[in-house]
């Protein structure tokens, strides 16, 4: 065993300290290098185990804009921690020059301007350039994991029910994965696939709901370097919640932490030297389950979409963080002796999709794939003035537009749209086409409902994901942003208790404030009942955008967050 | 109204509420009769017999959100070699916010091997769910789990 001091030794032997949780002082050099691919890739192989990550692609195949956060609030113990820091707070935290090529991967900052400079990011084409030359450099000592999410997010793989990434995937031949959104395709399509993966596909969080008992494979081995290897899949514990429960009635998941504990001591037992967690759960989830569950050497996080330059550390774990949408691939080198994690390299790679070159294979496969779709996807709706994005704890532009079409198509008082994390983001002066529609809405559930609630059923909502969101233990915590509101505006204390962190709720276009026993008209999307009526999501706003061709839309200030 | 609210839990309640049917909300509310922390209290002395539990020994596993509060699946599990004075005699299930806050009663013998079971409740609402186990030698163990029932639909 060697203690916390050592091991920060034996990483500070790679780089520097930089503080409490930051493990390595990220290079400024490689924030300023010119960019190559060399520049981006070279790597000085280090120890005998590579593992190489991806997650949360959401079904993005070619390369996109994606705008992280501006707002990315943690509550509790881990307030001001990354990955809550955003913006310029992030750039002084990893010491990265404003404007720079990584100031744009992993910022909101001056996105629309950065974007035109350096480019979409992203692309499994790219995604496959950097797989192959790892993997040539590395031989069998790599290990490709894919943290979920990978099925669900566009139009053709919800066309293809998820086939066209099965193929994309296979072709890349990752080693294991786990899962979340792909489970919205139901039980079947779902088992289906993985009854033809040439991968394994892990959740031993993942129990058959009738019998309480595992219900899929919570482990695999592998044997890399000389290093036995032990991967445990984590699927997202609360896919039956946040998605819709009756499309997989016999599953069940949970974080069952007494499982994760039980399956490293038999991972360890069967002879295991490193323990490696792919997990869905969130970065905060995984942050506390690292710090209660001990023997877990790297815990792959996924879930809620952050991309961290450099490892957080939490005892002897290291968190990896890879951000979404196919705009980074971490690679994480690690030398393992005697059962023990000695030390790492690692690089969270971003993926400047005009400067890796494209692997040919992948090109072809992925205009096969999405050929029969091309004409449809091209087609544009309208123009947009302003940037669409969607990421943030509060609202995004792609959500305004969304709750703006509720309201007009289905004559509503008042829009609610899922805080959802993923979707692409549109530049201003772009044309929107159906394609960057469906990166914003293509999923298995997407009837646009019209309905009644009371002001207290509205606030009832609010405050119930507010506390899935901002919820103190992060074991509470279910990821998502918070519910987008169009027509209504309210304030939030996101570090407010269950039932009090929502007032204020006023209906915007009377001014008035919302009264708790009456009725208001409600128009929203994507409910996780069974025979939810109303059209698709994506008609609702391809009317809405018939009408009003060239879209423009405010600053939001319906959501004031209480200090 | 009493007879629809115990069929559906608040989460069922509020989802569909958020799709179609209303009148369920209002029964939601109407229920008065939740046992309170004091009830829930005051049964676990009845089981102990007056002795305040201690930490340790016993385990209560149950989701730290319920899928469907309608069947919450939990398990309890006592650190004992079911002999002679290391020995579990019962093990009480107990639900603060329900209308009754008694769940289930498991009573071992030396012949059941092990002190573990598992069952499935139903919870209307966010509550504690605690487990008290009561030891041959007459020492009392408790375990206790917030179990959160919510409306769910805006994770991803």
């Amino acid at each position: 065993m060697f203690s916390r001091r050592e091991f920060l030794m034996a990483t500070a032997a790679l780089s520097a300290i930089a503080g409490p949780g930051l493990v390595g002082r990220w290079s400024q050099a490689a924030a300023q290098q010119s960019l190559t691919e060399d520049g981006l890739l070279d790597f000085d192989a280090f120890g005998n185990v590579t593992l190489v990550h991806i997650t949360d692609i959401h079904a993005q195949l070619m390369p996109v804009y994606f705008r992280e956060p501006s707002v990315n609030l943690g509550v509790g113990e881990v307030a001001g921690l990354p990955p809550h820091v955003t913006g310029a707070d992030l750039l002084k935290l990893y010491n990265i020059e404003p404007g720079s090529p990584h100031a744009y991967a992993l910022t909101s900052e001056d996105f629309s301007a950065l974007a035109k400079t350096y480019g979409k990011m992203g692309g499994i084409d790219r995604i496959a350039t950097i797989v192959k030359r790892i993997r040539a450099e590395r031989g069998d000592n790599m290990l490709l994991l894919d943290g979920g999410d990978t099925w669900q997010g566009s139009y053709t793989s919800l066309q293809t029910k998820g086939q066209d990434m099965v193929e994309a995937f296979n072709a890349l031949a990752p080693d294991a994965m786990t899962g979340h959104w792909e489970f919205t395709y139901g039980a079947e399509r779902v088992q289906e696939i993985i009854d033809g993966l040439p991968f394994a596909f892990l959740g031993g969080n993942i129990y058959d709901a009738e019998w309480n008992e595992p219900a899929f494979e919570a482990y695999k081995m592998f044997d890399k370097g000389g290093v036995k290897v032990a991967v445990l899949g984590q699927a997202f514990p609360y896919t039956p919640i946040a998605n819709p429960r009756w499309m997989f009635p016999n599953w069940s998941f949970g974080i069952r932490e007494e499982d994760v504990v039980k399956n490293v001591e038999a991972a360890r037992a069967d002879g295991a030297e490193l323990i490696v967690l792919l997990s869905h759960n969130g970065f905060d989830v995984d942050r506390a389950l690292a710090s209660r569950v001990s023997g877990i050497d790297v815990i792959l996080t996924g879930h809620t979409h952050d991309a961290l330059p450099e490892p957080v550390l939490v005892g002897k774990t290291l968190l990896i963080a890879s951000g979404s949408h196919g705009k980074f691939v971490t690679r994480l080198d690690l030398e393992v002796q005697g059962g023990e994690m000695k030390g790492f390299r690692h690089r969270l790679i971003p993926v400047f999709s005009d400067v890796i070159a494209p692997d040919a294979d992948m090109t072809a496969l992925v205009a096969d794939l999405r050929a029969p779709y091309e004409a449809e996807l091209k087609r544009e709706l309208a123009t947009t003035e302003s940037l669409l994005y969607r990421r943030g704890n509060f609202n995004g532009t792609f959500d305004d537009l969304i709750c703006q079409a509720l309201i007009d198509v289905r004559e509503a008082d008042i829009a609610l749209s899922p805080g959802f994390r993923w979707g692409t983001s549109v530049l201003p002066g772009q044309k929107i086409t159906v394609e960057d529609l469906h990166n914003a809405c293509a999923m298995t559930y997407p009837a646009a409902y019209r309905s009644t609630m009371t002001g207290s059923t509205l606030k009832d909502i609010l405050e119930d994901v507010a506390d899935n969101l901002f919820n103190k233990d992060p074991y509470y915590q279910q990821g998502g942003d918070m519910v987008r509101v169009g027509g209504m505006g309210y304030t939030i204390d996101p570090n407010g208790s269950m039932g009090g962190r929502i007032s204020g709720m006023t209906l915007l276009k009377s001014g008035e404030a919302i009264e708790p026993s009456k009725e208001y008209v409600v128009a929203g999307w994507a409910s996780i009942n069974e025979a939810t009526e109303g059209p698709p999501i994506w008609e609702v706003v391809e009317d809405y955008l018939a009408k009003n061709p060239v879209v423009t839309l405010e600053e939001n200030r319906s959501v004031t967050v209480a200090a | 109204m009493q007879k629809i609210t115990m069929k559906l839990n608040r989460r069922q309640a509020l989802t569909l509420s958020a799709g179609a049917a209303f009148a369920v909300v209002a029964g939601i509310r109407t229920v008065p009769a939740y046992a309170s922390a004091e009830d829930t209290e005051k049964r676990i002395m009845e089981f102990t017999g007056g002795k305040t539990p201690e930490s340790g020994k016993l385990t209560l596993t149950a989701p730290e959100i319920a899928e469907n509060g309608n069947t919450v699946p939990i398990s309890v599990n006592v650190e004992s070699a079911m002999t002679g004075d290391d020995m579990v005699e019962s093990v009480i299930i107990l639900a603060e916010g329900n209308p009754n806050p008694e769940v289930a009663t498991f009573n071992f013998t030396a012949m059941s091997g092990s002190a573990a079971a598992t069952t499935r409740m139903r919870l209307a609402k966010t509550q504690n769910v605690i487990a008290v186990a009561k030891m041959a030698d007459g020492s009392v163990f408790m375990d206790k789990k917030e179990v959160k029932v919510t409306i769910g639909g805006c994770g991803g």
